[in-house]
């Protein structure tokens, strides 16, 4: 065992994206396996390894962690980048939980019909630009500091920078009225890790396409329409 | 101010529930104030308390808490409730979130329309009975001990009592395949602070009544 971190998902964003953003702004190098066919997947059901029978699992420090929040609480208290008191880390975790909604929003939007798609890309950046944009744009201008909390690099500023990225995909221009944003996404990727996260050939994976979709539905034999929300 | 933590929500459990939960477990009292209209709501998204517009928000330690997690983590830290290291942490949280994945299709039942009503009944006992209960179970025998992580009270136990407790109330025999569940349940619902949290006349909230789903949904929609 090489010691790194190991990530048992599909070849694609969804919930596991949030985990790689982490460790890789950690600087934590890790391995991947993709699930591609049903088959590995029952037989990772049948080894054990899915306390829920669900991913993402993350083979770490001797533990398979499944639930993508523990996985990222863990990640984040051991590479210290959860605040240095409860009080901090109860802002992380509200704004954590912020931009977790707004990229639930996105994590269903490969799966819908075409039609569903124009619906929820207009609902992500009405979402984006009146509830959830406007609170970190505020809470960066009233304290003037580089970071969310704490003056210091946290996983609230790796989970914003995700989120942001994400909704630009649906419109490009969607930080046009949030100036505090625009600088902060300058800044925190320019962060050297980020900045080697954000270049080509990293583990960052792209965009969910329609081979995505069908992986998934595939391999979790899940082949009901989603609605959106 | 009365130094209690405030929580602001409606009259039913919801996503507050497991808070109500936690603070009881701890021995906290707590204050509530029930929207009942949806100018409550209004009110307090207009004087900036809602950070993003939502309730649950609990005013606790001289903050306005919201995000259910994010209430719920700092609770469980300050009370001691959240294991004594990082690993026992990370069980918990484990064990915690394949918990609320079953309370959500638990609490949801009661909004689901008439229609659904049945295929979501069917859903959520065999989630419980497939996929969530036999984890706990098998957690208690393997690790022996009365609690799930570790030699005490957290979270996780609060928490896997509260979804029993719930799915008990949609299927009386749920628990009949489970052993160690059962034994579970009597034994945490005697620590003295949840045995009076099940009392009547407590804050704990009953199920959602048919007749107040209505009500309820004028609030947020």
């Amino acid at each position: 065992m090489s010691g790194k971190p190991k990530l048992y998902y599909f070849d694609g964003r969804g919930k596991m994206e949030s985990i790689r953003w982490l460790l890789a702004a950690a600087g934590v190098e890790f391995e991947e396996e993709f699930l591609e066919t049903r088959e590995q997947y029952e037989k990772l059901l049948q080894g054990g390894s899915l306390l829920f029978q669900q991913v993402p699992m993350v083979e770490i420090d001797g533990m398979r962690m499944v639930q993508t929040r523990a996985i990222l609480n863990y990640i984040a208290a051991k590479y210290n980048l959860y605040g240095k008191d409860l009080k901090e880390r109860a802002l992380i975790d509200m704004y954590v939980g912020g931009t977790d909604d707004l990229m639930g929003f996105i994590l269903m939007f490969p799966f819908l019909s075409a039609e569903d798609k124009e619906k929820q890309r207009t609902i992500i950046v009405q979402k984006a630009t009146s509830r959830y944009f406007p609170v970190y744009e505020k809470v960066l201008k009233d304290h003037g500091q580089d970071f969310l909390v704490g003056n210091n690099f946290s996983w609230a500023d790796v989970h914003l920078l995700e989120a942001i990225l994400m909704v630009e995909e649906k419109k490009p221009d969607v930080l046009s009225g949030f100036p505090q944003l625009q600088a902060f996404k300058a800044r925190i990727s320019s962060i050297p890790t980020i900045k080697k996260f954000l270049e080509p050939g990293s583990q960052r994976k792209p965009v969910p396409d329609d081979k995505y979709v069908e992986t998934v539905r595939r391999v979790l034999c899940m082949y009901y329409d989603i609605k959106a929300n | 101010m009365s130094g209690k933590p405030k929580l602001h929500y409606f009259n039913g459990r919801g996503r507050m529930e497991p808070i109500r939960w936690l603070l009881a477990a701890a021995g906290v009292e707590f204050e509530e104030s029930f929207l009942e209209k949806k100018e409550d709501l209004t009110k307090l998204q207009k004087d900036g308390s809602l950070l993003f517009q939502q309730v649950p928000m609990v005013e606790i330690d001289g903050m306005k808490m919201v995000q259910t997690r994010a209430i719920a983590n700092y609770i469980a830290m300050k009370y001691n409730l959240y294991g004594k290291d990082l690993k026992e942490r990370a069980l918990i949280d484990m064990y915690v979130e394949g918990m609320s994945d079953l309370s959500e299709l638990l609490m949801t039942y009661g909004f689901q329309p008439a229609d659904k009503k049945e295929q979501h009944f069917a859903t959520m006992v065999d989630k419980a009975t497939n996929r969530y209960f036999p984890v706990f179970e098998k957690a208690l025998k393997d690790h022996g001990k009365d609690f799930l992580v570790g030699n005490q009270l957290s979270r996780a136990d609060v928490q896997l009592l509260e979804i029993i407790l719930m799915a008990e109330e949609c299927k009386p025999d749920i628990l009949a395949k489970f052993p160690l569940l059962q034994s579970f349940k009597a034994r945490i619902s005697n620590i003295p602070t949840i045995k009076k949290f099940l009392q009547p006349g407590s804050q704990r909230k009953p199920p959602i009544r048919e007749e107040d789903v209505a009500k309820v949904m004028k609030i947020f929609y």
